[in-house]
């Protein structure tokens, strides 16, 4: 079974270089970092971890990044890819958790960090989330615990099924309405989300973020 | 004849005018082209004889002839926005397409290089 890990990256200079260690560490080496055209030095850093680096020459958002990354996979004859967020804020060590059910017939699994007890996050970031999963299950109608986790692994079957046509951050709600539409078999996994100060800096997550991507999945409903 | 009517037609001469250019450089579907030059026809004849406009409002039921040439123009405003809309979506997707194997033909030409 060849496994590819697929890491979306957008100014992640300070950040990236310490992720690919985490998977290197556990013996991971198919790795492909996308590049989403970062302000700062994310490329050049990337490219000195020794993996396989791409590079959007525009930047179009992480739902673009991570389907470029999984149509590269594809390309090298990937049979499991693992999509893992470039930040730091999951486990290389969990990686072996998401991977299991596809040996026993599931197509794709998702962490949640809602399953167990072990994250820990701002009561503001929790409102947002908790939020979102109930409009998505209103939207699509598939129970989910979390539905804007970017740790996921899925099959070959599942990743040229899936299609993901929200360049920017509605691509997580989108995967999910995928997953229901091509009856893909799916679970949920515990996983634990690291938040750290730069991963909150960050903005994601956030009222306003929430709000955007609210908007354009309804948009996306219309069309 | 008024003012405005006088503007009106001159405008819309004007505007026939970039239509036909630009059909000639080949910019529009034929589609389009007839689609345009109604409009602007139809815009010079009602500018040139509002009570023909006057007429038509009342067989529609509304009262005012200039009333309808505003319900009309909204109308075709929101249709052409809706096109534009959807060609912009269509667009976006193409230059992502684009992004795409840029990306991934760079890569593998960086990496032939290295070896």
């Amino acid at each position: 079974m060849k496994m590819w890990i697929v890491i979306a990256a957008y100014n992640e200079e300070k950040r990236i270089t310490k992720v690919v260690q985490d998977l290197k560490n556990h013996n991971y080496r198919n790795i492909v970092i996308v590049d989403d055209c970062s302000k700062d030095n994310t490329y050049q850093t990337a490219l000195k971890t020794k993996v396989n680096v791409l590079r959007h020459v525009i930047n179009l958002g992480q739902g673009a990044a991570l389907k470029t990354g999984i149509t590269y996979a594809l390309n090298q004859n990937a049979d499991i890819i693992v999509t893992f967020d470039g930040d730091g804020q999951h486990l290389a060590s969990e990686i072996y958790k998401l991977i299991a059910p596809l040996t026993k017939g599931y197509e794709i699994t998702t962490g949640s960090r809602f399953l167990d007890k072990r994250t820990k996050m701002p009561l503001a970031r929790k409102i947002v989330l908790k939020g979102s999963v109930l409009i998505l299950r209103m939207f699509y109608g598939l129970k989910v615990t979390d539905a804007h986790n970017g740790f996921r692994a899925l099959s070959k079957n599942a990743a040229q099924k899936i299609e993901i046509k929200c360049d920017r951050m509605a691509h997580a709600s989108e995967i999910i309405s995928e997953i229901k539409k091509k009856k893909l078999k799916f679970k949920e996994v515990p996983v634990k989300i690291i938040y750290n100060e730069e991963v909150l800096n960050k903005g994601h997550g956030g009222i306003i973020q929430a709000f955007k991507v609210f908007f354009s999945m309804v948009i996306h409903k219309l069309r | 004849m008024q003012p405005i009517q006088i503007i009106t037609i001159i405008f819309a001469i004007f505007a026939l005018s970039r239509v036909i250019l630009r059909s000639k450089e080949k910019k529009l579907t034929i589609y389009q082209f007839i689609i345009w030059i109604i409009v602007w026809i139809s815009l010079i004849i009602f500018a040139s004889f509002p009570s023909l406009l006057t007429q038509f409002a009342h067989i529609s039921g509304i009262g005012r002839g200039i009333d309808i040439l505003v319900y009309g123009g909204i109308i075709l405003l929101f249709y052409f926005l809706f096109k534009l809309y959807i060609q912009i979506k269509e667009i976006d997707e193409k230059i992502t397409k684009l992004t795409r194997v840029i990306a991934i033909e760079n890569e593998y030409k960086t990496r032939k290089n290295n070896r």
